[in-house]
């Protein structure tokens, strides 16, 4: 029986073993069900092509151009030229076996990258020797093309993501594009678009062999959506050029809508050289220049003190609180004692007597020194009456960040009565003590953004619509994010105040800055500056500041000029200014006299004083 | 009792048969499918030589059943002669493919001699046991039967084929069918035990538990005959503790490491998946990945992608289960069972012992196949390139496997002529 059986025994038990081991394999072991799939099917992501950026007018800036990779899969490499290879690709021969000792490394049948974004050029030249070179291929790629180099500041650039991003956010992978600054980053959502993903079946050396399920689960990417920008790249491009040699920052505002039409900083880059091969080197230039510092955006980032076109809120506040009237007057002689042995310089001749348009427009420093000195004391502490002047001057934009789109700022700062108690406990200190801030010197500080915002303000007769930089956005969204922000101070106050900037242009501080058959308004500023220099405050030559809006009636351009270390305000900001509002509503610029003065102008002379380490004479 | 032939038949085995050999041409059909397959019937392409060798066998089986059953008995020596010098002549006229002198070229079909020596050699020992002088108790008549296996073996083992000539171990079950002493299948067992336990435990483990079990076993038996010596009992231990140190000196010091490596991966003492546990375990990913129901026909991604090796042939287990799941490769499973069992069955009743011996031993041939094949792909089983008999892509594998089923069907047909 055991003779005849053992066979059948041996059969039926392999049989029950076998089903067993079935048993365990498929039904109870999820594993090897998840391996299969991570290494038979690969996931490719799809991605759309980013979004195209354009100015309000629909000109093109900011395209997508193709670069080349070299890939090269080892395996399929035979014998071939090496020095022709790496002339006609500009690559030195130790860079080349380098990366080729690399791929192989990496793997005999993957692709790897042989050299990073092959020069147009190039490639063309090669492209038709490719035959000689098995093994070897140009991969595509897209990255940015800007098509008009301007803006670099405001546009942000894009790079590869970092391993510490890709783990960050979850839709992010190694080697794809992400935007940095400006409109790449705040927007970089709609600019990116969704990518898809294309499933492939792959063979056991990974290569792909075919869609996988002829592309059943593959999802198709979801459009990169195009921005257009509030700027006008015409306007950009002139403030632009009228900035090089000078540092500083321009920013135009349309006042009725709140859209930038200009935002210049200077000095700034080119945005191609952050595209391409050279891109790290480039950057690195750009990020070890902590003198010119050409990545610091002076048009949003910059805190300098606002000086004189601060006066013009000292007066809407002044107007508003009942300090003074249009018609009140104050007696200058050459400048004022505030205080006991406390005088303040002012340019007036001896025995001028300003009502308020004059005051504004002969800048007068005892006019607003004695207005906010009345803010302060009318008040039953100066701690009210200072707080009550800083409700005001934040109902203007300042003392906290606009909320504009744009992912860099600074708030600036205004002081409140906590700011100088802790300088002056005890309430020692009062409206004479910070009598600086009436000038728009002193503690305060504000951006040129900011500058340019409470210009719109003035120009809107009381109020100012969040500024922002990209202008395709729904009426929907337009009318929730952009309300209009009113100040407290009544519109009929506004008049007057825009009469005396009206003035400084027609016979004031900023006469050069007068454009024919254009009623513009501004205000004219000079601003005291120091630096710490070998552990000594040090005075510099004054910042040139100009605010303007035109045309006085129904203003379609508020601007603000802020040039470092420009001697005052009518040297250099004000037929900036000027020029930039004149090429803004006519379109062309007529006095070429005045605008070749001030595209040839350097004070890059003036900016080296400082660091030449002898003396030097300021404000010469 | 001379009703026609047809009505005679064994229609089971038949069916067995040909549903065997559909669903492997089915799988390598899925195996080699691309976007370039040809028909299936066409030449060019591995299911169709396949699928016209099939046409061959089946319009050769009527030919075969009317042969008389004693034209096989009387030519057996012929036909094993016949063999041996096809397997001699490969050192001289050989194909070399993948290391291995095993075919011959003939008109753009390979032919295996070693797939048919499987017939030969059990027709030989279906003979020689069935000659009325033969006494498998007798060593010499014992040596001349060892002696049969092992010669096609060793010219196999030469060519090298390894795998090939393990499959003549199978006829080890004949030999104890027809009388072969049982403690020599009891050894073979202990050995086998002793031999993976050593290997997973080391010779002093085994010593000391094999000293402990024998032990025991030892007071059992004394409590039931208090006569029984301790002699035996020293001996077995003796031997168990010999071979499984020798078994520990062999596999460290006369087996390659290629050898050491296909069973450390089956015990599990290695666990390299991309190197010499490559092929075990990319089968058992695929098969573990399909699941209850498969991911259905052509649709095997682990298949698709080529990552198990030989998935035409030896590992066409894997495709299987992977693209019919659990239902279809433990039906696979069950239907070779049965195919097995039955012809054991059938074996059993007939009276003439050539034809007893030829059956049984056809079974044995099937069953270790069916046994290192299927076991190899769920990683139960070292690494041993042998096909799964109907299923498994080869033309001489196909027909050899054909032929031995017509044999067994004529002679299972014709038994009460005998």
């Amino acid at each position: 029986m055991i003779r005849k059986g053992t066979l059948l025994i041996f059969t039926v038990g392999t049989c029950l073993i076998f089903i067993f081991q079935l048993i365990s394999l498929q039904l109870f072991n999820s594993d090897y069900s998840e391996l299969s799939e991570n290494n038979a099917i690969e996931k490719r992501p799809v991605y759309p092509n980013r979004g195209l950026i354009y100015d309000r007018n629909g000109v093109l800036l900011v395209a997508n151009q193709p670069v080349y990779d070299l890939m090269v899969v080892p395996e399929n490499i035979e014998a071939f030229d090496t020095l022709e290879l790496i002339n006609g690709l500009a690559i030195s021969k130790d860079e080349l076996l380098t990366q080729l000792k690399k791929a192989k490394q990496f793997s005999y049948k993957l692709p790897s990258v042989i050299i990073r974004q092959v020069s147009k050029e190039n490639r063309a030249m090669f492209q038709e020797k490719m035959w000689k070179y098995p093994g070897f291929y140009f991969q595509k790629k897209l990255v940015r093309d800007y098509v008009v180099p301007i803006a670099s500041n405001l546009l942000g650039y894009t790079s590869e993501v970092n391993p510490s991003e890709v783990s960050a956010k979850n839709n992010y992978a190694l080697g794809e594009m992400i935007g940095r600054q400006g409109i790449e980053k705040s927007y970089e959502n709609s600019l990116r678009g969704t990518k898809g993903a294309t499933f492939y079946q792959k063979d056991r050396f990974n290569r792909i062999i075919g869609p996988y399920q002829d592309g059943v689960y593959d999802t198709e990417p979801e459009s990169s959506e195009d921005i257009t920008l509030t700027i006008d790249a015409l306007l950009q491009q002139y403030g632009e050029a009228l900035l090089q040699n000078k540092r500083g920052g321009i920013v135009a505002i349309e006042p009725s809508t709140g859209e930038v039409l200009a935002l210049v900083t200077a000095p700034s880059y080119n945005p191609n050289v952050l595209v391409g091969r050279q891109r790290s080197e480039n950057f690195s230039h750009l990020v070890n220049d902590t003198v010119a510092k050409p990545l610091f955006d002076r048009a949003l980032q910059a805190e300098y003190s606002p000086g004189s076109p601060f006066k013009t809120l000292n007066a809407l506040i002044g107007l508003q609180e009942n300090i003074i009237t249009s018609n009140t007057r104050f007696q200058c002689n050459q400048g004022h004692y505030y205080a006991k042995n406390a005088f303040m310089k002012c340019h007036c001749a001896m025995g001028s007597s300003n009502d308020l348009i004059k005051g504004i427009y002969n800048s007068c420093n005892t006019y607003f020194a004695k207005t906010y000195l009345g803010l302060i004391q009318k008040a039953p502490t100066p701690g009210e009456g200072l707080d009550r002047w800083r409700v005001h001057l934040e109902k203007f934009g300042l003392g906290n960040y606009l909320g504009y789109d744009l992912p860099i700022g600074k708030k600036g700062f205004i002081p409140n009565s906590s700011y100088y108690d802790r300088w002056y406990p005890k309430g020692r200190w009062g409206g004479t003590t910070i009598i600086s801030n009436a000038i728009g010197q002193g503690e305060i500080l504000t951006t040129p953004i900011q500058m340019a915002n409470f210009t719109a303000t003035i120009a809107n007769r009381g109020y100012f619509i969040k500024p922002h930089f990209k202008k395709s956005f729904s009426q929907k969204e337009k009318d929730s994010l952009f309300s209009k922000n009113y100040t407290l101070v009544e519109p009929r106050h506004f008049e007057t105040v825009i009469e005396g900037m009206h003035q400084v242009v027609e016979k004031g501080t900023a006469r050069i800055a007068r454009i024919k058959d254009i009623e513009v308004c501004g205000k004219t500023g000079t601003v005291e500056n120091f630096i710490r220099l070998n552990n000594k405050k040090t005075q510099l030559t004054d910042h040139s500041i100009f605010v303007a809006f035109a045309p006085k009636d129904n203003p379609k351009i508020a601007i603000t000029v802020f040039i470092e270390n420009g001697y005052w305000g009518g040297r250099w900001a004000a037929p900036i200014a000027s020029l930039m509002i004149e090429q803004y509503l006519t379109k062309t610029v007529k006095r070429k006299w005045l605008e070749n003065k001030m595209l040839e102008g350097s004070l890059m002379d003036e900016y080296a004083k400082p660091l030449s380490g002898k003396p030097f004479v300021i404000n010469e | 009792m001379n009703n026609k032939l047809v009505f005679r038949l064994d229609w089971m085995s038949i069916m067995l048969y040909i549903i065997l050999v559909v669903f492997g041409m089915i799988n390598i059909y899925s195996t080699r499918f691309s976007d370039s397959t040809l028909a299936f019937w066409d030449l060019g392409s591995p299911v169709g030589k396949q699928f016209w060798i099939f046409v061959l066998c089946l319009s050769s089986l009527p030919i075969v059943l009317f042969i008389k059953s004693n034209f096989f008995e009387h030519l057996s020596y012929f036909f094993y002669g016949l063999s041996i010098v096809s397997l001699i002549g490969l050192f001289v006229f050989g194909q070399t493919i993948s290391g291995a002198t095993s075919w011959y070229l003939i008109g753009g079909f390979s032919l295996q001699p070693s797939e048919f020596a499987k017939i030969t050699t059990t027709m030989v020992i279906a003979s020689n046991l069935s000659s009325i002088q033969t006494d498998i108790k007798k060593k010499n008549h014992l040596f001349r039967i060892l002696f049969l296996i092992a010669l096609p073996m060793l010219l196999i083992i030469l060519q090298p084929d390894a795998g090939s000539a393990i499959v003549f171990m199978g006829l080890f079950f004949v030999l104890i069918r027809e009388g072969l002493d049982l403690r020599v299948l009891y050894l073979f067992i202990a050995l086998m035990v002793i031999f993976t336990l050593t290997l997973l435990f080391g010779p002093i483990f085994i010593s000391a538990g094999g000293l402990l079990v024998l032990f025991f076993i030892y007071l059992l038996i004394k409590r039931a005959a208090p006569k029984t010596k301790k002699l035996p009992f020293l001996i077995s231990f003796g031997i168990c503790v010999l071979f499984s140190y020798s078994v520990n000196f062999i596999f460290n010091s006369v087996f390659e490491q290629r050898h050491r490596d296909r069973f450390n991966v089956i015990l599990g003492l290695e666990t390299d998946t991309r190197g010499i546990g490559y092929n075990i375990n990319q089968s058992k990913i695929a098969i573990g990945s399909g699941g209850f129901l498969g991911k259905g026909f052509l649709n095997g991604t682990q298949t698709k992608g080529d990552f198990v090796p030989e998935q035409d042939t030896d590992y066409i287990f894997s495709t299987i289960g992977e693209e019919w799941g659990f239902i279809g490769s433990s039906l696979l499973v069950i239907l070779f069972t049965i195919l097995i069992s039955r012809i054991i069955y059938r074996a059993e009743k007939h009276t003439s012992t050539y034809s007893r011996v030829f059956s049984h031993g056809f079974a044995s041939i099937l069953f270790i196949h069916f046994f290192v094949n299927i076991g190899m792909t769920l990683g139960l089983v070292p690494t041993v390139g042998i096909p799964l008999p109907f299923i498994s892509n080869g033309g001489s594998s196909l027909l050899a496997f054909s032929f031995m089923l017509f044999i067994y069907l004529n002679f299972d047909a014709n038994r009460l002529n005998e």
